[in-house]
């Protein structure tokens, strides 16, 4: 049972991990344009930087 | 004079030598738009950021300072076939957008410490049935405090505060019980830890947390994405008023940018966006907006004008007043205020329900445990299971059986272009007996048009209405509009006071008074059969044609009364407007009673009438002076082109040219309230199942858990049920 030290530590910092990811997320505006960000990954390419239109 | 567009009060100064504007654009539907948008704007030089929000349909543009004027953006955008316009957020939606960002932190961190805690409360519970040693569930049951009080204290924000405000009102609401039973297990689950007792409650808690403000949060992001396309409706108005910045010198500015004591200019045939008295100038206005009567009037120096007013013939200089001077403006206020603190007082069925609920409850938990201790039980078992009951039946079925409900039928709505301004609107608008319209501009089009199309050879039409373009008298706008008109006539003059006349094939054409295009005679014999229509003559060589041009009913308005009727609601009209205006449109619309001339007070005094026989009012209206009775009304519907002030009165707003979005409304809150009263049943059926088992008890953390989460599927898929159901309704 020795290997709960080491377990329950991994486990909680994986968990904690998944919530700062998700907090950072959410402040990086990534939740702002739920419809426009499925489109977004289906676009052919970064339409802003690489190739400005004609 | 030629005006200058400046659009620097929507223009935010972001440092570092970047500036940033937000538009409003319409049309933007798919992800091509969004791409076309982002590269067309990108093209343009010194532009560091253009980027579309398909949600919201909005665009967000950051460019180098002072580089480049934001009017250029939006003709940028006009040339892609993209009307814009820039967009200030209003308060309440700044407000929406922070308190759905903090309940989706709430619902992180309550998901995290759920997850985790149920990570190891599994083991506790197959461990307490095989061998697992007292040391290792308390270490366990340790951990499980750990995450669960921090992830609690911070999650349950939205309950104990919404419960605390009950509290300190001396009221109660669903909270109230919500926060009761998340407290109590969360203290009892720290006392069992510390006295090493076999159950601990950690993950009941967070689970419910978790549950309620995943639905609080469903429910308030409908509310935040009416919210926004109503403020977008807003922007594209593109209300500007002409501001003079020098003697003679003017421009256009947004009306956000318009202070009082500024001086503004009033063109013939547009529409005042502020309010004000005229201090130079000679003019017929139309107050039909403001007073529902649709008969010009006379306005010279110290005339009042307010937003919505048309300007028909003279050019106005206007002093722009605070908002509540003004002897209209100021009685209207004084009658809102009183009406909102009478509404103010109803009570939504979700906090009419905890009202019955939570005595009930608690009862029930005092009960058990009296009973345990006179059964011979210790004190310390009576007071554990008294609390298994209280969380056994914390309403979490309940918290989620009206919101679940409420966001279907938002979203149902929604699609039929009905936006819903507050949450309880739905309950109310089901009661429903007795519909109140307002004539001009809500059961008539806002816009007038031209009433004998039919009469008048199409290449006549098609000719006057170009025409017409040269002039900006209302009536002849409501021609060319009619006539679908878009090539103007070149060489046209414009007679003031007259009309405007110009060549066509070497014949002279002319469009204005019958008396200017020498049609008297037809135009008195339009007039003997319709007095309520305005009339313009048209001259071509020998030909002579008059138009007779009046407010039109909305076009399906006939239907949706009949419809209305049919279900037994009483309709009814109001009107500030002359009694045979108002007759006829009573009459082609087949509704008995109806009232003209009437002021809004007396708009308020038949509503409370109808109170006092016991009717529930819902009130339709569009102008200002709508405002009070909107309020006073049980529940409250607008057009969307109406005043600022009725709109923002009225509980819903409808999209369109068709009054159908009225009798949609009243049939989607309808189902809507069955639903909710039948979730609740759902509810307090999963209570009358589990409170006999947790006063035996046999709650177990096992039980609670299962029984909480199986109850709140329940309810949730009866509402989404609903979804169907209300598809096959519209």
């Amino acid at each position: 049972m020795e290997v709960l030290v080491f377990l329950v530590p991994l486990a909680l910092m994986l968990g904690l991990l998944g919530l700062v990811g998700f907090l950072w997320s959410l402040r990086n505006g990534q939740y702002d344009d739920l419809e426009g960000a499925g489109w977004r990954a289906i676009a052919d390419d970064d339409p802003i930087r690489e190739n400005p239109a004609p | 004079m030629q005006a200058t567009r400046d659009f620097s009060h929507y223009v935010r100064n972001l440092g570092s030598g970047l500036s940033r504007i937000d538009l409003a654009v319409e049309g933007v539907s798919c992800a091509a738009c969004m791409s076309k948008i982002e590269r067309g704007l990108s093209a343009l030089p010194d532009v560091t950021l253009a980027r579309v929000n398909l949600t919201d349909r909005r665009v967000a543009l950051e460019w180098k300072e002072g580089a480049l004027d934001p009017a250029g953006f939006i003709d940028r955008l006009a040339e892609l076939g993209y009307k814009a316009y820039p967009f200030e957020p209003v308060r309440a939606e700044t407000m929406e957008n922070e308190q759905a960002s903090f309940l989706l932190r709430c619902l992180g961190v309550a998901a995290f410490g759920a997850m985790n805690v149920m990570m190891l409360s599994v083991p506790v519970w197959s461990g307490n049935v095989t061998d697992m040693i007292p040391e290792q569930r308390d270490f366990f049951h340790w951990l499980s405090a750990l995450i669960a009080l921090p992830a609690a204290a911070y999650s349950g924000q939205p309950f104990f505060r919404s419960a605390f405000r009950a509290m300190r009102a001396r009221t109660t609401n669903m909270d109230v019980p919500i926060s009761i039973g998340i407290v109590l297990a969360l203290v009892m689950s720290v006392v069992e830890t510390i006295h090493h007792a076999e159950h601990a409650y950690f993950d009941a808690a967070l689970m419910l947390i978790t549950f309620l403000v995943a639905g609080r949060y469903l429910d308030q992001s409908m509310r935040r994405r009416t919210r926004a396309v109503a403020g977008n409706l807003a922007a594209l108005r593109a209300e500007t008023a002409t501001k003079f910045v020098g003697a003679d010198e003017i421009s256009e500015v947004p009306i956000a940018a318009v202070q009082a004591g500024d001086i503004v200019l009033l063109r013939p045939g547009e529409r005042s966006t502020v309010d004000g008295s005229v201090i130079e100038g000679q003019s017929k206005i139309d107050q039909s907006l403001i007073t529902g009567e649709t008969l010009p009037v006379k306005a010279g120096p110290g005339t009042a004008v307010y937003a919505g007013t048309l300007n028909l013939s003279g050019a106005l200089r206007v002093r722009v007043s605070a908002a509540s001077e003004g002897t209209l403006l100021a009685e209207i206020s004084r009658l809102l205020e009183n009406a909102v603190q009478v509404r103010s007082r109803y009570v939504q069925l979700a906090d009419r329900a905890a009202r019955l609920y939570a005595p009930v409850v608690h009862a029930a938990a005092v009960l058990t445990m009296v009973g345990w201790v006179a059964l011979g039980a210790s004190w310390h078992d009576a007071i554990v299971t008294a609390i298994a009951v209280l969380i056994i039946t914390c309403p979490c079925a309940l918290g989620l059986a009206i919101p679940a409900v409420q966001t279907v039928v938002s979203g149902a709505m929604f699609r039929t272009s009905v936006l819903l301004n507050s949450g309880d609107a739905i309950e109310r608008l089901a009661e429903v007996d007795r519909v109140v319209f307002d004539k001009t501009g809500t059961l008539t089009l806002p816009e007038l048009d031209v009433a004998n199309a039919a009469s008048i050879p199409t290449d006549v039409f098609d000719l006057a209405g170009r025409l017409a373009l040269a002039s900006h008298h209302p009536v002849a706008a409501a021609v060319a509009r009619a006539a679908n008109a878009k090539m103007p006539l070149a060489g046209v003059e414009e007679v003031t006071g007259q009309g405007v006349h110009g060549f066509v094939d070497g014949l002279e054409v002319r469009l204005g008074r019958p008396s200017f295009c020498g049609a008297d005679e037809l135009a008195d014999d339009i007039l003997c059969r319709d007095p309520e229509a305005s009339v313009v003559a048209f001259h071509h060589g020998e030909t002579r044609h008059v138009f007779a041009v009046r407010q039109r009913l909305r076009p399906d308005a006939a239907r949706a009364v009949a419809a209305l009727q049919q279900c037994g609601i009483g309709v009814e009209i109001l009107s500030g407007d002359r009694e045979p205006a108002v007759r006829h449109a009573a009459q082609s619309l087949g509704i008995q009673e109806w009232r003209s001339g009437v002021t809004p007070s007396d708009k308020i005094a038949r509503i409370e009438e109808l109170k006092r026989h016991s009717f529930r009012v819902l009130m339709v209206g569009d102008g200002m002076n709508d405002a009070p009775a909107l309020a006073a009304a049980h529940v409250s519907m607008s057009p969307v082109t109406a005043t600022h002030l009725s709109q923002a009165t009225a509980d819903l707003v409808f999209l369109g040219d068709r009054l159908t979005p009225v009798v949609d409304a009243i049939s989607f809150s309808r189902k809507a309230l069955r639903l909710m009263r039948q979730n609740l049943w759902l509810a307090a059926g999963y209570n009358l199942l589990a409170v006999p088992l947790a006063i035996a008890g046999l709650a177990t953390p096992l039980v609670a858990a299962a029984a909480m989460s199986g109850s709140s599927l329940l309810v949730i898929l009866n509402a989404l049920r609903a979804h169907r159901g209300v598809r096959e309704l519209s």
